[in-house]
């Protein structure tokens, strides 16, 4: 009864208010260089994802949405000149995909007073709101998929990873390096060996690490690229006959590009997920419908459905959520960054908000708090079908080590606070 | 054997293939750098450009498709053919001239006696254009490259090594082609540049561009050859790294392998790019077989850099580059 007064309340403030701003919505995307392949869907995703609510609902509560797209090049220099260039613009929140120009927005962002959402990505223990403000990087983390990654493995092992040799390809950056330290105590625990195998960037030579692999014969590989370091490493493993089942990649390694330039060989090759597969939800026809067949599609309109596409589209579902929650819980619709803040920290996604948006079992349910802003961190598994071309699920969304994770959240943002001379909300 | 120098033997052998794809790009640069004085930055970027028409051509893709769509509203993306590799081979060779003319005409020819930082920062322009084109012309997207060439483990020298050592050896199939085809390119290369006239030209327009243009040699045509050259070299190290990785736009950053092959095996000298690249290769491999699990690893990149200064050291023109004599 509340939230259709409210509702209504909205309706009138929106009704009988004067002209609105936009909505804004800055995208620091990567459509040029080495990581555009990444880059490119997961912008057009985000981009379609506010065209359809603009074309099909008229905005969000009737306020248009206006992405506003600023190109990095994946650079870390150049992403902090967009946000320099766009935070004036009205800015609501920011979604660099880039742990690189995260790390450079944490203070910026907490200074200024707008949030940023590191989906799967950037600096992992900003999950703990009590120290970090204005970050938030639900629904899942880069600890939650490595323990995710060792959990699958766990339970297709009969729950014992003793004696097992586990070796992980990383991206020798601070992206690839975020899940060493899980894994090495999630080693300790277990009774694993783990051996570190850096990939500098690009990646394009990985003829030494393979060769290591080849003599050292790790039982499983796990592996945390971005750009060409995956496709060499998924056609590296295939040459040397690694077993591609063993062989798991965290999410920003599991994109269909990532392993079609393997061939058939890729089949088998496993990636973890915090997102739907595929275009068999009904926001698909309406993006069909609204954005692509009016030519309003931020690309060719070819790339609906892939990996990196969805979770752009996730991205912006997310963001527009937060919008809704913010318009309700600050009874106006033309909301700032403050109220978005206040929209994402409050942000409840359900099994049946989700399936009213279209996207029924796209993502796992989950709500943030003052304290918790990485959500539960469940973790999904997929597989490679090269024939099929179709990544298929081998494990539903599910629970990760958050005894060990949160024990590592709770440590290195209390070193941050402490550096950075923050006192802990939310007490 | 003990065990140790069995693994060593297969980092020696991958490196030495490993040093071949590096030379494939060097190549690239010694040959306009020989001919013109110029270090052409673009040339990782020509590889890209050539193994995304190559790949484009292939697949029957409409060249700036994007473009057109958007201003005439149409939604083409293919042709809807299929193109042979060869036949493909041959029209993106007809595009790599047409380049090659292009920075001659409208870039090289109004920089002529310009100092070579000048040159140097032209193609550094050509590199970024060059780049932007592609994307333009044939999408961002990471491409299939497959024209026919073996990928894997070669299984005969699995068994062969596996027989003697009790270890089979893994050399990629991939990486015995390449070798193959740089060893018949430096010969063809070499053999051009030495006993036909257009590459004795090209020699006489390297060494002096004034006195080549006093005995009757065209300039403008060396120039535009030699780009064509280079181009080819592009076409070839393009379709090598593509086949392994796709092609995608961290193709073009093959250049900075080359850099360390450059400095090692001189500027100026084929086979000093080759000899170069075989001495990175196992180098670095080497290197990272035997220190780099005490050192953290990911130490290829850096080596290779390490490698080729202590040689600037004793040799600063590099292992075969042209002996530098400064009369005062």
């Amino acid at each position: 009864m509340n939230k259709k007064l409210a509702t209504l309340a909205l309706g009138a403030v929106m009704a009988a208010g004067p002209v609105m701003a936009d909505l804004v919505f800055p995208s620091l995307s990567y459509r040029t260089g080495p990581y555009a392949a990444g880059g490119i869907p997961f912008a057009d995703g985000y981009a379609d994802y506010f065209t359809l609510l603009n074309e099909r609902d008229g905005g969000i509560g009737g306020v248009p949405a206006r992405v506003l797209e600023c190109e990095t090049g994946y650079n870390t220099e150049k992403g902090v000149e967009c946000y320099e260039s766009t935070k004036g613009e009205g800015a609501l929140v920011y979604q660099p995909l880039s742990t690189g120009i995260t790390y450079q927005l944490i203070p910026k962002v907490t200074a200024d007073g707008i949030p940023l959402h590191t989906m799967g990505y950037g600096r992992t223990s900003a999950a703990n709101g009590k120290v970090f403000s204005h970050v938030f990087n639900y629904p899942a983390n880069y600890w939650n998929g490595a323990s995710g990654a060792i959990n699958y493995l766990l339970d297709s092992n009969g729950g014992d990873l003793s004696g097992k040799k586990i070796a992980l390809v990383y991206h020798n950056s601070a992206y690839g390096k975020e899940p060493i330290r899980t894994l090495e105590t999630l080693a300790e625990k277990h009774g694993y060996d783990l051996t570190l195998l850096p990939v500098d960037h690009p990646g394009q030579e990985q003829k030494s690490q393979w060769l290591q692999i080849r003599r050292e014969k790790p039982d499983f590989v796990i592996m945390w690229g971005w750009g060409v370091m995956n496709q060499v490493a998924v056609q590296e493993a295939a040459n040397i006959r690694f077993p591609m089942e063993n062989f798991i990649g965290v999410w920003w390694s599991g994109a269909e590009f990532d392993v079609q330039p393997a061939g058939e060989k890729a089949t088998g090759y496993k990636a973890l997920t915090f997102t739907g597969l595929g275009d068999d939800y009904p926001v698909y026809e309406d993006l069909q419908k609204y954005v692509v067949d009016s030519g309003k599609a931020a690309g060719a309109g070819d790339q609906l459905g892939t990996v990196q596409y969805n979770r752009g589209l996730y991205a912006a579902m997310l963001a527009a959520e937060a919008v809704k929650t913010a318009q309700e819980m600050h009874g106006t619709a033309d909301i700032d960054a403050s109220m978005m803040r206040d929209g994402m920290e409050a942000l409840e996604i359900t099994n049946a908000k989700m399936e009213a948006l279209g996207m029924a079992g796209f993502g796992p349910e989950f709500s943030v708090s003052c304290d918790n802003h990485g959500g539960p961190g469940l973790v999904g598994v997929v597989q490679w079908d090269a024939a099929a071309g179709t990544w298929n699920p081998v494990q539903d969304f599910k629970p990760t080590d958050v005894e060990v994770i949160n024990a590592l959240i709770e440590e290195d943002s209390a070193a941050y606070a402490a550096e950075n001379n923050i006192s802990q909300r939310c007490e | 054997m003990p065990e140790q120098l069995v693994f060593a033997m297969e980092v020696i052998l991958n490196g030495l293939m490993a040093g071949v794809l590096y030379a494939l790009v060097a190549l690239g640069f010694v040959l306009i750098y020989k001919a013109s004085g110029i270090f052409n930055y673009a040339q990782g970027v020509m590889a890209l450009f050539a193994a995304m028409t190559l790949v484009g051509i292939m697949k029957g893709q409409v060249p700036f498709a994007h473009l057109i769509n958007a201003i005439f509203g149409t939604h083409i993306h293919y042709f809807g053919w299929n193109v042979p590799a060869l036949v493909a081979i041959i029209l993106t060779m007809a595009v790599m001239v047409l380049l090659a003319w292009a920075v001659q005409r409208f870039v090289m020819r109004h920089l002529v006696g310009q100092e070579p930082i000048i040159l140097f920062m032209a193609t550094i322009g050509l590199a970024y254009f060059l780049e932007g084109v592609a994307d333009l012309m044939w999408g961002s997207e990471i491409k299939t490259l497959d024209v026919g060439l073996p990928q894997g483990i070669n299984l005969w020298i699995d068994e062969t090594t596996f027989n003697i050592f009790d270890y089979g050896f893994f050399i990629d199939n991939l990486d015995i082609v390449a070798t193959v085809i740089a060893a018949l390119l430096v010969a063809a290369l070499v053999a051009f540049s030495q006993y036909t006239k257009q590459g004795r030209a090209m020699r006489a327009v390297a060494d002096d561009h004034q006195a080549a243009l006093s005995v009757g040699i065209s300039l403008n045509f060396i120039w535009i050859m030699v780009w064509s050259v280079a181009g080819f070299v592009a076409l070839v190290a393009g379709i090598m790294w593509g086949t392994k990785s796709g092609v995608q736009f961290s193709l073009s950053l093959i250049a900075l392998k080359a850099l360390p092959v450059l400095m090692l095996g001189g500027f100026t000298s084929i086979p000093g790019a080759i000899v170069g690249g075989l001495i990175i290769g196992v180098g670095e491999k080497l290197f990272e077989f035997a220190l780099g699990p005490a050192l953290g690893g990911a130490t290829e990149n850096w080596f290779a850099y390490v490698l080729a200064l202590i040689f600037l050291v004793f040799r600063p023109q590099g292992l075969f580059g042209e002996k530098i004599i400064e009369r005062v």
